[in-house]
């Protein structure tokens, strides 16, 4: 019989490449991984079944048996009409849920008629300035069939305000509406970058919105705590995961500090990771992540309630790992990256499209994308079994050692006073700046490849049709938001604003006053020029 | 006596996306530049006020929001309000191949997209940017 030791002399001896053998985290990967890899591994207590602690193999006891993942394309550009328009072109196709792009104005809480939004009307996601652009948006589509996600952050608690007026404008109770808002502001100030306010006071909103969902829309995921981004920023797996549940933990904190059950709120709290290229990494960090958190809501925070321990989350496939020249290898990237989040037990994935290194998706593109999941959901089998990699030397060692480098990291964080500190402290965005730019260095000298970029290369135009914001998007958008501001009761509209001021002033849950607001079409800039005025405004520090 | 060329590493707009101007920043600085990098969410007027103030010798703005069609011009356009024409403006981004020839004419020395090298921004300063006497 041969041993392992046989093995090794004969591999030692034999020639291998000589290049190194490591993630795109630049992790080093061993060249085999054997029973001895395992020594402190028990299955009973650190693998589990499916839909039971720690929920390693899944958060589900059927997971894709019992229903795929949420397929969910990440759409929005132009005025509301045309992104409700794709809205009902992804529907058409077999999509099962809405995911909203929001552009930058609305993002940053600016009107479109600001001087500041000049040029961005539109460009990277649809503008919203008023709940008459919202009815729009989501113009003959159920809120109580169809579930949305949508990706606003420093302004949530009033995008979600008007998506909840929409839903009483249909006829919709809250009680029947589900869906994401992101919310997610730690990793603003860490990596994605859009803000308005100081994070204490934005941390204190976030607190607002889990009171008032707990209380009164039960189906909502109130935060969707993002890893996504601090990927994209150019962080590691292991930063992007530990950074990610460090940021989960805080809020999770918050929310107690605020005289919250942690078993009313935590159970709609979601995650949101990226899935880069590296297959094996990715699968791991995915399984890492749920043991984690479920260690952590039930043996730290004392959380009774199973669903508080689950770790649900939405994948997307890496943007930054696209790229300009031959972009139809982008689907091939995308396929693979897709592929790691299903094997690592998403609950709902976005496949980005071919051309997005170049401009927003066209029809033709989106399509593709979104026929990559389903040719791996209904074609490729891997759906049959659930977690299929369970078991397998390499991956249960790799997600062991991503659990362990992520906890010394929070670890690190907590002994710096915890994330909020370490921000201002300008450490999770420093340690994500060294590794980006330590990858770009390994891309420069050639030792990470990237196909068609630095190996691989022809000087083949760039053959797409792409998709253009017409500049008249913009003129629209405020001719719209200037008929909304004259029929609408103005004296009605200072009044609400008046009374959100004073909500802010004393402290108290600013939901109801933002609402008010809504309803009587205030737009978006006005309330957070209202609330800029009470919380003040952050500034970027500006860590290299 | 010739003194070392500045750069200001800009990012006008709205967009959060910081990871390209930090790359060049970074790059542009182990090239033995010095560099100053303003930050996020800049409009055209704080970028010019800091190009004079630190009496830059280039500047170097990144968009990755679609906007670079406004937001190019604009710096432009406040340098020559000015009167300084002694300052090289380059960028990059998100830049669709259409609006390249746009932007040159509208004075950009150069538009880096998606792939560059860090090596070909440095080659790019070291043949663009003269060192001024001092």
């Amino acid at each position: 019989m041969v041993t392992k030791k046989e093995w090794l002399d004969k591999f030692s001896k034999s020639r291998q490449l000589d290049q190194k053998f490591t993630t795109i985290s630049d992790a080093d990967i061993d060249p085999l991984y054997t029973p001895e890899n395992l020594a402190d591994f028990d299955a009973e207590k650190d693998l589990g079944f499916p839909g039971q602690y720690p929920y390693t193999r899944g958060v589900q006891s059927t997971m894709y048996r019992g229903r795929t993942w949420t397929m969910r394309q990440f759409a929005g550009f132009g005025n509301p009409k045309q992104t409700n328009e794709r809205f009902h072109y992804l529907l058409e196709n077999g999509q099962t849920g809405l995911s909203t792009a929001f552009d930058f104005p609305t993002l940053y809480g600016r009107d479109s008629d600001d001087v500041r939004s000049r040029g961005e009307v539109g460009k990277c996601g649809v503008a919203i300035d008023t709940l008459r652009d919202m009815e729009i948006l989501f113009d003959r589509i159920p809120l109580d069939k169809v579930t949305t996600s949508m990706t606003i952050n420093p302004p949530a608690a009033i995008v979600w305000a008007m998506y909840l007026a929409v839903a009483e404008k249909q006829g919709v109770t809250w009680d029947k509406v589900g869906g994401t808002i992101q919310n997610d502001m730690l990793k603003e100030f860490i990596a994605q970058k859009t803000w308005i306010f100081p994070p204490k006071p934005h941390l204190k909103i976030i607190t607002d919105i889990l009171a008032f969902a707990a209380e009164n829309v039960p189906r909502w995921n109130t935060i969707s705590i993002s890893g996504y981004h601090i990927r994209e920023a150019g962080s590691t797996a292991v930063q992007e995961l530990a950074f990610t549940l460090g940021d989960g933990m805080t809020y999770v904190r918050a929310g107690i500090d605020a005289g919250l059950d942690p078993d009313v709120f935590a159970p709609r709290l979601s995650f949101f990771f990226n899935a880069h290229s590296d297959f094996f990494e990715e699968i791991a960090k995915y399984r890492a992540a749920r043991r984690i958190w479920a260690r952590f809501m039930k043996e730290e925070i004392g959380a009774k309630d199973p669903r508080s321990w689950l770790l649900r989350f939405h994948t997307q496939t890496a943007g930054c790992s696209l790229t300009a020249q031959q972009p139809l290898n982008n689907i091939v990237r995308t396929t693979i990256q897709a592929l790691s989040a299903v094997l690592g037990g998403t609950q709902s994935l976005h496949t980005n499209s071919m051309d997005e290194t170049l401009a927003l998706p066209t029809e033709r593109a989106v399509q593709v994308a979104l026929r990559t999941q389903q040719i791996i959901a209904e074609e490729s089998g891997v759906t049959n079994t659930i977690d299929p990699l369970g078991g397998s030397y390499f991956i249960e060692s790799l997600t062991s050692r991503m659990e362990a480098e992520a906890l010394a990291y929070i670890r690190k964080i907590d002994e710096m006073g915890g994330m909020l500190k370490a921000i201002e402290n300008g450490y999770p965005q420093t340690e994500i700046s060294k590794a980006a730019y330590h990858y770009q260095r390994q891309v420069e000298s050639n030792e990470k490849t990237v196909v068609g970029v630095n190996k691989y290369v022809n000087d083949e135009p760039i053959d797409l049709d792409l998709l253009y914001i017409d500049e008249q998007v913009e003129k629209d958008q405020i001719a719209s938001l200037q008929k909304v501001k004259s029929e609408r009761d103005n004296a009605a509209v200072d009044r609400a604003l008046a009374e959100l001021k004073r909500a802010a002033v004393e402290g108290r849950n600013v939901m109801p006053p933002i609402l008010d607001c809504v309803r009587r079409y205030a737009s978006l800039g006005e309330m957070v020029n209202t609330l800029r005025d009470v919380y003040g405004e952050y500034q970027d520090p500006a860590y290299l | 006596m010739k003194r070392t060329i500045r750069i200001l590493v800009g990012k006008p707009g709205l967009d959060g996306h910081d990871r390209g101007a930090k790359i060049v920043a970074r790059a542009l600085r182990d090239a033995g530049y010095e560099v100053i990098y303003t930050g996020l969410h800049q409009t055209p007027e704080m970028i010019v006020n800091t190009a004079i103030q630190e009496d830059v010798d280039a500047i170097g703005l990144s968009i990755l929001s679609g906007a670079h069609n406004h937001l190019f011009p604009e710096v432009i356009r406040l340098l020559k309000d000015k009167g300084v024409d002694d300052i090289v403006v380059f960028g990059g981004g998100i830049i669709p191949e259409q609006d390249i020839a746009g932007l040159k004419e509208a004075g950009v020395a150069a538009v880096f997209t998606p792939g560059t090298t860090l090596q070909s921004i440095v080659d790019f300063i070291e043949s663009n940017v003269a060192n001024r006497t001092i």
